[in-house]
């Protein structure tokens, strides 16, 4: 695997003289370089500009002439009409992402510590079957899981969503754990916990615990992101008086004629707290996504 | 039990976790499964054990061909929804690899859609991919026409044929960058000997990339592939928010909402169990290889 390219031409015995490389065929890669770069820049942010330009014009401005400008006239009424129609759903969002971020971080670290450090026999197996459980369709448990939801009788809305979102989000975080745990905390410091008679909990609680904020930073920070996200659980588990700001803004925009402007100006809004958090912490942010991808 | 003393306590720790799974995704599973097997056709229910029925009903009595209909629009999706983001992946990543000033901030905008939720983008994308043509050109079709490259103009997701091409390209926004920030982990990981070794060697850049960095990548393009296809096969939110569910642009994530609006229990379990197995007839083996490659490191 690490041996190099194995037809490699005969290499002639007296090494090319160095060229001094012409600054014209430099340039030219260069410039095909920056180039595709600032194009594809453009073309990734041409949703966002269309969004933002949109949402500060009023509804009256949007027409079929003059999309792609920019408003004639700056207002916030569009940024108000949405935030009328999402308050409430973006308030219950926080009270469903928050400790859903929370409570499945704490799982995770539970159960990646002990995957991480106790080969008991068919551990494996054990964990592929955790992991399964992040790529199913959730189609594939929607039917029995709202029969479930009712007889069991959890409150509809937010607290049904907590619930299932902690869950479903069992496999992601004791995957993030385990890799965490297992390239970082040194089985010395676990022996030295065992030496002074810690058991599991103790060591776990006392000794891990403290040290494993980088691990909770990418899971809260996942989880979080994925709650906020979500649409499929929400329409299948809540509604609009009850669920969150996915369905409220799928109900302002999904409209027959849509407002756009407000819809746009609510996409913006529904966006705010998941993009702030991967402006501010973006490099934890791709740690989450990275672990997607199962290998450490 | 010595031994037993020793993985106790941890067995302790992960078993509410591993009766969860089993409850909520093993269990539901096989409940699922028992739905997709019975005549639940509507609200009132009924328990009777129909064997495949409602499976070979799906391929070959539905109506319109619906399900096959689905299948296929799946099928156009996932084929540009997985070319467009592992080319566009690939490409950001060579770019960005090969040295540009402010890296870090391509980098973060070329990433940044991922951050935003599938229902919020398509809001736009619905607006961006308006079918209006000529003089009701609107969004991308009006940048043709201001560009007067009117042949380009299009009708995107309401094309009957090709539509759901169009409905990739909103996803191909969304995760080209996710493939980008793979493969320059996994250029970053390539050991800076064995480049060196190319250049003693005198290999040109062209096949330093050919002979010794892209078979390097293999692994991480292998990992994104799967990403990218699970995902596309999943593909809900999306669909919902651009187009919402409809004929044109049904795929069988949609149909399972669909039949449970309808009340048809069975019929929506069943293409959920056929669902499961796609993504299952990708995943499995993934998990499998990669739990090897861990053991073999």
């Amino acid at each position: 695997m690490t041996s190099t390219s194995v037809e490699a031409p005969p290499t002639p015995v007296t090494p090319e003289p160095q060229k001094p490389r012409s600054p014209r065929s430099v340039t030219a890669g260069t410039i095909v370089k920056y180039a595709l770069a600032i194009f594809f820049l453009l073309v990734v942010l041409m949703p966002a500009y269309v969004l933002i330009v949109t949402s500060f014009k009023s509804g009256s401005e949007i027409g079929v002439t003059g999309q792609w400008n920019l408003p004639k006239e700056w207002t916030f009424s569009s940024w108000a009409k949405a935030w009328d129609a999402l308050q409430p759903a973006f308030l219950r969002t926080f009270q469903l992402a928050i400790p859903v971020a929370l409570i499945s971080s704490l799982i995770g670290a539970a159960n990646g510590f002990v995957l991480s450090r106790w080969r008991f026999p068919g551990a494996d197996v054990v964990f592929t079957l955790i992991l399964f459980g992040m790529f199913i369709p959730y189609q594939a448990v929607m039917i029995p899981l709202r029969e479930i939801v009712t007889t069991v009788g959890i409150p509809p809305g937010i607290p049904t969503l907590v619930f299932v979102h902690c869950i479903y989000g069992i496999p992601i975080c004791t995957l993030i754990f385990r890799n965490y745990y297992a390239t970082t905390v040194p089985e010395e410091l676990i022996e030295a916990g065992r030496v002074d008679g810690a058991g599991l909990l103790r060591t776990f609680w006392s000794i891990i615990l403290p040290i494993s904020i980088p691990g909770f930073v990418v899971t809260i920070i996942w989880q979080f992101t994925s709650a906020w996200n979500d649409y499929l659980f929400a329409i299948f588990l809540s509604n609009t008086r009850n669920g969150p700001i996915t369905i409220a803004l799928n109900a302002l925009a999904g409209a027959q004629s849509p407002d756009y402007a407000a819809s746009m100006a609510g996409a913006l809004i529904t966006s705010l707290p998941t993009l702030l958090v991967y402006i501010l912490l973006g490099r934890w942010f791709i740690g989450g996504l990275m672990a997607g991808s199962v290998k450490s | 039990m010595r031994r037993m003393r020793h993985w106790g306590p941890g067995l302790l720790l992960l078993s509410p976790s591993l009766i969860l799974l089993a409850v909520f995704v093993y269990g539901l599973i096989a409940w699922t499964m028992k739905v997709s097997v019975s005549d639940e056709h509507t609200a009132r229910g009924s328990e009777g054990f129909v064997g495949l029925q409602n499976y070979i009903d799906l391929f070959t009595n539905d109506i319109n061909g619906r399900f096959t209909h689905s299948l296929k629009n799946l099928l156009i999706f996932t084929v540009v929804f997985l070319g467009g983001a592992m080319l566009l992946g690939l490409l950001w990543a060579f770019i960005l690899e090969r040295g540009v000033r402010g890296e870090g901030f391509f980098r973060t905008i070329y990433l940044f859609p991922m951050a935003v939720s599938f229902v919020a983008s398509g809001v736009v994308w619905r607006w961006l991919m308006n079918p209006g043509k000529d003089a009701n050109a609107g969004g991308i079709n009006a940048v043709f026409t201001g560009l007067h490259l009117d042949f380009l103009q299009n009708t995107w997701w309401t094309n009957a044929d090709w539509g759901m091409a169009a409905m990739a390209m909103p996803a191909v926004w969304q995760l080209s960058g996710y493939v980008m920030a793979l493969f320059l982990a996994g250029f970053r990981g390539i050991p800076k000997e064995l480049r060196e070794a190319a250049a003693v060697d005198g290999a040109s850049t062209y096949r330093l990339y050919r002979n010794v960095i892209f078979p390097q990548l293999t692994p991480v393009a292998l990992s994104a592939l799967i990403i990218i296809g699970h995902m596309s096969m999943k593909m809900f939110d999306l669909i919902m928010s651009v187009s919402g569910a409809q004929w044109l642009t049904e795929v069988p994530a949609v149909y399972v909402w669909q039949a449970l609006l309808t009340s048809d229990y069975s019929k929506a379990a069943a293409i959920s169990v056929i669902l499961l197995l796609l993504v299952a007839v990708v995943i499995v083996p993934y998990l499998i290889y990669t739990n090897r490659a861990e053991k073999n490191r």
